[in-house]
């Protein structure tokens, strides 16, 4: 099965802590993942280095065939421009600019803007009326959608999402995941990091962090049932 | 349709106008420096100038006399005019001094040429009008106050000629001249009519020259009609004025470094404007990056939007600048100011120039922005 990431031994150490300590991971190409574990143990650390916003202290993280540690910081940005979209816990909408203009920034530094395809974007986030609206003028949930949308505006090959209902209600935060399982259903692959179980349960694999390493995996738990040959079935996740 | 160029332009307009307390803080900055650069560049160029004319004609430079006792022949002074340089010769006036009466007062009448005397004697300040037609004449200001002899009245002058023999001639009143010298005592009249009156002709007492010459060069023509009109004493004549230039020059310097020390303060001004404004906005930037900006692309906006307050704060403060200058003109120098249209768009390029430069520390502190640490929402 081809792999999207494929993390390798990586460590991350600032100071004195250790944020990650050789941690190890593959997710294959299309897979939904939920990462969770307790405040500090990592989580984000591990989101920024796979969307090269950080580089790990050790280790090599090889995002769809590419070996981040061997790209300058011009590669770097050029994959976080054309492979990966970012979901925020906290939006960072552009403030003074209208929910569509938002989506457009991301196609600005992307490549082209057009209009008519960030408004589709909007429509498939539910705020296809709400377009010409500033930030401040949406509710939460309007605007993680608008985030939402302009993260798959540029259609990423990989979703990363930190904490991304962790400031909605549970309506909105349906809203969210359905959005996502219609990007997976499309073949996206899908980080989620979160400390809600309802929100982990939509995921196909759920790994858990703690100190910096990965202390349990939902695919090796069905694993460890003595069966190598079954799947990891979207079933037994669930019921974590 | 909307390219990514409109849209560029879109993301400064809008950063711009939906943040207005920043920008208006970073426009006023600007429109000031462009109100005192504009302002005193149109002083400093126009004023001079206009004072430069006035004071190379303010009074004349060189006098012509004839040698010990003897008047000035006006053929000698004819070729101690051809010896001076044409096109530096800005008016060259003869004086000449008659004893007359009129009803029986003793007066000194004047004999000139009017049309050269106003360009040597530009201070010279006439109420009514300069005579320019025969039997007119122009009377001193005290005489004016003191006597009859006021503008639209008639006069019948008389004396005798150097041969002791009696003339007589009418003339009528056309102005009154006032100078606060020792003009407002005498009597104007043209040469012509002088000569024509006395029935003696070719003479004059005094003639001067104002001559647009270097002190050097003044003294060089003042030897040269010595050794080529020997009936001709030709001396220079200090010009008050010439200290004033050099006091308004050495202004005009002043003022200039007083106008760099206020673009530099622009400058300081949208610099700390721009940086507060970066530091304001280091989550958008981080945002910016993240969604795969480069930094220099970041950085162009920055420098965008930069120009854009320059070139507008630079519009608004040129047209102060303007009304500044001629406000100043008005009423410090009482005189009306022409606008040169031509200085708007060079102090808004002027203005962008500065902006943009203030904005390079802003925008290396954006490019050092990390994403990563904005991102994280403390
Ligand atoms: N820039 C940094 N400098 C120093 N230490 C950092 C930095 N970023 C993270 N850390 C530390 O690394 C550890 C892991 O942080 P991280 O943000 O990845 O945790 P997390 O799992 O996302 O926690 P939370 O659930 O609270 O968001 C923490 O101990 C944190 O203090
Ligand atoms: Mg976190």
């Amino acid at each position: 099965m081809e792999l999207i990431l494929e993390i390798k031994e990586v460590s991350k150490i600032y100071g004195s802590v250790v944020a990650l300590n050789n941690l190890t991971l593959n997710v294959p190409q299309g897979q939904w993942l939920a990462i969770m574990g307790p405040s500090g143990s990592g989580k984000t650390t591990l989101m920024n280095i796979v969307g090269c916003l950080d580089s790990p202290t050790e280790g090599q993280v090889t995002l769809d065939g590419l070996n981040l540690g061997t790209l300058s910081l011009a590669g770097l940005t050029a994959i976080r421009r054309e492979s990966i979209g970012l979901i925020f816990q906290e939006f960072h909408l552009i403030s003074y600019l209208t929910a569509l203009e938002n989506v457009m920034v991301a196609q600005y530094y992307h490549s082209l803007v057009d209009e008519g395809e960030a408004l589709e974007a909007l429509a498939r986030v539910g705020l296809r009326d709400r377009a010409k609206h500033l930030p401040k003028q949406l509710s939460g949930g309007e605007q993680q959608r608008v985030c939402v949308a302009r993260a798959l505006i540029n259609h990423p090959k990989l979703i990363l999402a930190d904490e991304p209902t962790g400031n909605l209600d549970e309506t909105n935060e349906r809203l969210v995941m359905d959005i996502l399982h219609g990007l997976h259903d499309q073949g996206s692959s899908i980080v989620v990091v979160t400390h809600a179980q309802e929100v982990a349960a939509h995921a196909e694999r759920v790994i858990y962090l703690e100190h910096g390493r990965l202390v349990r995996d939902s695919q090796n738990d069905s694993l460890s049932e003595e069966d190598a040959r079954k799947e990891p079935g979207q079933a037994d996740v669930r019921v974590v | 349709m909307i390219t990514n160029r409109s849209f560029m332009l879109r993301l400064a307009l809008y950063s711009l106008l939906r943040r207005r307390s920043r920008l208006l803080a970073a426009l006023v900055g600007v429109a000031l420096g462009a109100v005192v650069l504009l302002g005193m560049i149109t002083l400093c160029h126009d004023l001079p100038k206009q004072f430069r004319d006035e004071f190379r004609a303010y009074g004349a430079n060189l006098a012509l006399a004839g040698l010990g006792a003897e008047r000035l022949s006006l053929a000698d002074l004819a070729k101690a005019k051809a010896l001076l340089p044409p096109d530096k010769l800005v008016g060259l006036a003869p004086f000449r001094y008659e004893s007359v009466r009129n009803r029986l007062r003793p007066y000194v009448a004047v004999g000139t040429d009017f049309s050269e005397a106003r360009k040597t004697s530009p201070f010279w300040r006439v109420t009514g009008e300069w005579p320019d037609e025969p039997g007119e004449l122009l009377v001193g200001a005290d005489i004016a106050l003191n006597t009859d002899l006021k503008e639209g009245s008639f006069a019948t002058i008389d004396g005798r000629n150097s041969r002791q023999s009696r003339y007589a001639k009418d003339f009528r009143v056309v102005g009154t001249l006032a100078t606060g010298g020792v003009e407002d005592g005498f009597l104007f009249m043209a040469l012509a009519d002088m000569e024509a009156m006395t029935g003696e002709g070719e003479v004059a007492d005094l003639a001067e020259a104002s001559l647009t010459l270097k002190a050097n060069d003044l003294k060089a023509a003042a030897a040269l009609i010595r050794e080529k009109v020997p009936k001709v004493e030709a001396r220079l004549v200090s010009r008050v004025a010439d200290s004033e230039a050099n006091a308004l020059a050495k202004l005009t310097y002043l003022v200039y470094l007083v106008t760099a020390v206020v673009l530099g303060l622009t400058m300081i001004c949208v610099a700390t404007t721009m940086m507060t404004v970066v530091l304001e906005r280091r989550r958008e930037i981080g945002l910016k990056k993240a969604l795969g900006a480069e930094n220099w692309r970041v950085g162009r906006e920055f420098f965008f939007e930069g120009a854009l307050i320059g070139l507008f704060g630079g519009f608004l403060g040129s047209l102060g600048g303007l009304a500044f200058a001629r406000a100043v003109a008005q009423s410090v120098f009482g005189r009306a100011l022409f606008p040169h249209l031509y200085l708007i768009p060079l102090t808004m390029a002027v203005m962008t120039a500065v902006t943009i430069v203030a904005c390079r520390a802003p925008v290396r502190r954006a490019a050092a922005v990390e994403p990563a640490l904005v991102l994280k929402g403390e």
